[in-house]
């Protein structure tokens, strides 16, 4: 068989990868139909590697062997990560997809030196320079998830001015080379300089700003594939790289809306430098009880709705609220989850640490859906959630999270809060929900509590 | 202006396009393995990488190809494995009673 021959049949496995991709997110809408889509997507990856293999243009095979073996060998092992570690893991991956573009829109460039044109000169340095800030950010916000860096954001003033000096000079650069391509010294300058610019994007951003941070890294790691799609003129490139990039932006709208705030305020505008109210707060009576009051509230009730967040992923509570949920479920108590689109550190975070540990998803019920549901609930668990159950953002205009959509457990009848202490929340925001008669604080370790409470409950039962 | 770019920006709004619909459909339940999924479908750029390493025309270039490779490969094999352990981890109130 000719070279023609083969490239073409090497076209129509790339297509019918495209096609079950496509399947693939058509078949994960829904959990029941969900298994199908990564079958399909497994299909897809297999056939277009086993393909790219039979291309005549490949002269060696050694050093493809190697890193596909070296890829196996940091792939399985990222495969295999605790469910917990799951954000990390996916700002890593984040990090691995942006180096690859990065790697070939480099070697690209190098390997067409002497015959690139300022149009596709300008391409690639614009593949370039997204991938590698995709990269550094990437591996920064990874390192901020596995608590290797501080989990605060590091702002100083005028970083803004900085940062963006920092991408102006990486643009110009590109421009430069895109003026003069026999500048050769340049490239590796704004390579630099755009590595440079993801770390600095990343740092000042922090906490409850990460499930942001981590879907628009995954919108510029796609794109970045796409763009090197146009590159190398590569579809199936362009195809999996505007799928990609457009998840992570949806993604991104998503968590942008569920925080009222809009892209340019999540990047530029550190959430953690609003600390206005902080002084503010006073010492003000809270009604506190303890684990066997609260199991007694809990078995007196019809309907219970927990409200996880970040707290109850610390805590690791998310197996003893399954038990707690089963024992309350078998005394005919209708018991829910209330799942904030930002609660956690990554999209659909809690959903999956309460898979984990067992919780039937018909129970993971989300926002919009459970907030009518509130003024008819008995009792409202709130579990390490802070700013998404703050009443300040429906009745204060003038606090920080102000027109945040919020899970409205003020309308249930009996409000309990599990609690380290009275510190506030990621936004540094006093939490009126705490004060109001209706509520009880639990204070202590989210795990240790619920533990406590699931001991009473049981006592319960055996004393009658 | 390459030939193909005008057919290749078509390709890319469609797609666009096509990946917009899909994913606003998908359940907000599943947001996380939806991410892991799209991270181990873009690691197909690993077609470049194998062509790039393969090609084998300079030493930098066959090493940043196999930089490449290994690092798109991992997100390829470690995608699709944990985003299967995922989803399996969602059953039902129906199925668990059975």
């Amino acid at each position: 068989m000719n070279a023609a021959a083969i490239q073409q049949y090497l076209d129509f496995a790339y297509i019918a990868a495209v096609v079950l991709f496509i399947l693939a997110l058509k078949w994960l809408s829904s959990p029941v139909s969900a298994r199908r889509g990564v079958l399909a997507g497994e299909v897809a990856a297999g056939l277009a590697v086993v393909a790219t293999l039979y291309n005549p243009e490949l002269v060696a095979y050694k050093w493809i062997v190697i890193a596909l073996i070296i890829g196996a060998g940091i792939g399985i092992p990222l495969g295999m990560v605790k469910i917990t570690a799951v954000p990390q893991r996916t700002a890593l991956s984040h990090a691995f997809g942006a180096l690859s573009a990065a790697m070939i829109g480099i070697a690209e460039y190098y390997v067409g030196l002497s015959r690139i044109s300022r149009f596709e000169m300008g391409e690639i340095a614009m593949e370039v320079i997204i991938g590698s800030l995709t990269f550094t950010g990437s591996l920064i916000a990874a390192g901020k998830l596995q608590e290797l860096l501080p989990q605060r954001p590091i702002v100083y003033k005028g970083q803004n001015i900085v940062s963006l000096s920092v991408l102006g000079a990486a643009v110009l650069l590109a421009a430069a080379l895109v003026i003069h391509p026999e500048q050769t010294v340049l490239f590796p300058i704004m390579v630099i300089v755009a590595l440079l610019f993801g770390v600095m994007l990343v740092t000042p951003i922090g906490g409850a700003d990460m499930p942001t941070v981590i879907s628009l890294l995954n919108s510029y790691a796609g794109f970045s594939a796409a763009l090197l799609g146009f590159v190398l003129n590569s579809k199936v490139l362009i195809v999996a790289g505007a799928l990609d990039g457009s998840s992570g932006f949806i993604l991104s709208v998503i968590m942008c809306k569920a925080m009222n705030r809009s892209f340019t305020n999540v990047l530029f505008g550190a959430f953690g430098t609003v600390q206005v109210a902080v002084g503010k707060i006073e010492a003000r009576p809270v009604r506190s009880a303890s684990a066997e009051e609260a199991a007694e509230i809990l078995d007196a009730a019809r309907k219970v709705v927990i409200i996880p967040g970040y707290g109850m992923a610390v805590a690791q509570a998310q197996h003893k609220l399954r038990e707690l949920h089963d024992i309350l479920t078998k005394r005919g108590i209708d018991v829910s989850f209330a799942i904030h689109p930002v609660a956690g550190r990554m999209p659909g975070h809690m959903n999956v640490l309460l898979a984990e540990a067992d919780v039937p998803y018909d129970r993971l019920i989300e926002m919009d859906e459970i907030n009518p549901e509130f003024p008819r609930t008995d009792v409202v668990l709130v579990v390490g959630a802070n700013d998404v159950v703050n009443p300040a953002a429906r009745n204060d205009k003038n606090s920080p999270i102000a027109g945040m959509p919020i899970l409205n457990a003020s309308e249930a009848q009996t409000v309990m809060v599990i609690k380290r202490s009275m510190s506030p929340g990621f936004a540094g925001i006093d939490n009126e929900l705490y004060y109001l008669d209706k509520t009880l604080m639990l204070f202590g370790d989210a795990k240790n509590f619920v533990t406590s409470i699931i001991k009473e409950l049981n006592a319960v039962a055996a004393g009658t | 202006m390459p030939p193909d770019f005008i057919s290749n920006l078509y390709v890319f709004i469609l797609a666009g396009f096509v990946g917009f619909g899909l994913i606003k459909r998908v359940s907000p339940l599943l947001h996380t393995p939806l991410m892991s999924l799209t991270n181990a479908l873009d690691a197909i750029v690993v077609v470049a990488a194998i062509i790039i390493t393969g090609r084998h025309e300079t030493p930098l270039t066959t090493t940043l190809g196999a930089i490449a490779v290994a690092a798109s490969f991992s997100n390829m094999v470690g995608g699709f494995f944990i985003t299967d352990r995922m989803i399996r981890m969602f059953k039902s109130g129906a199925a668990k009673k059975s």
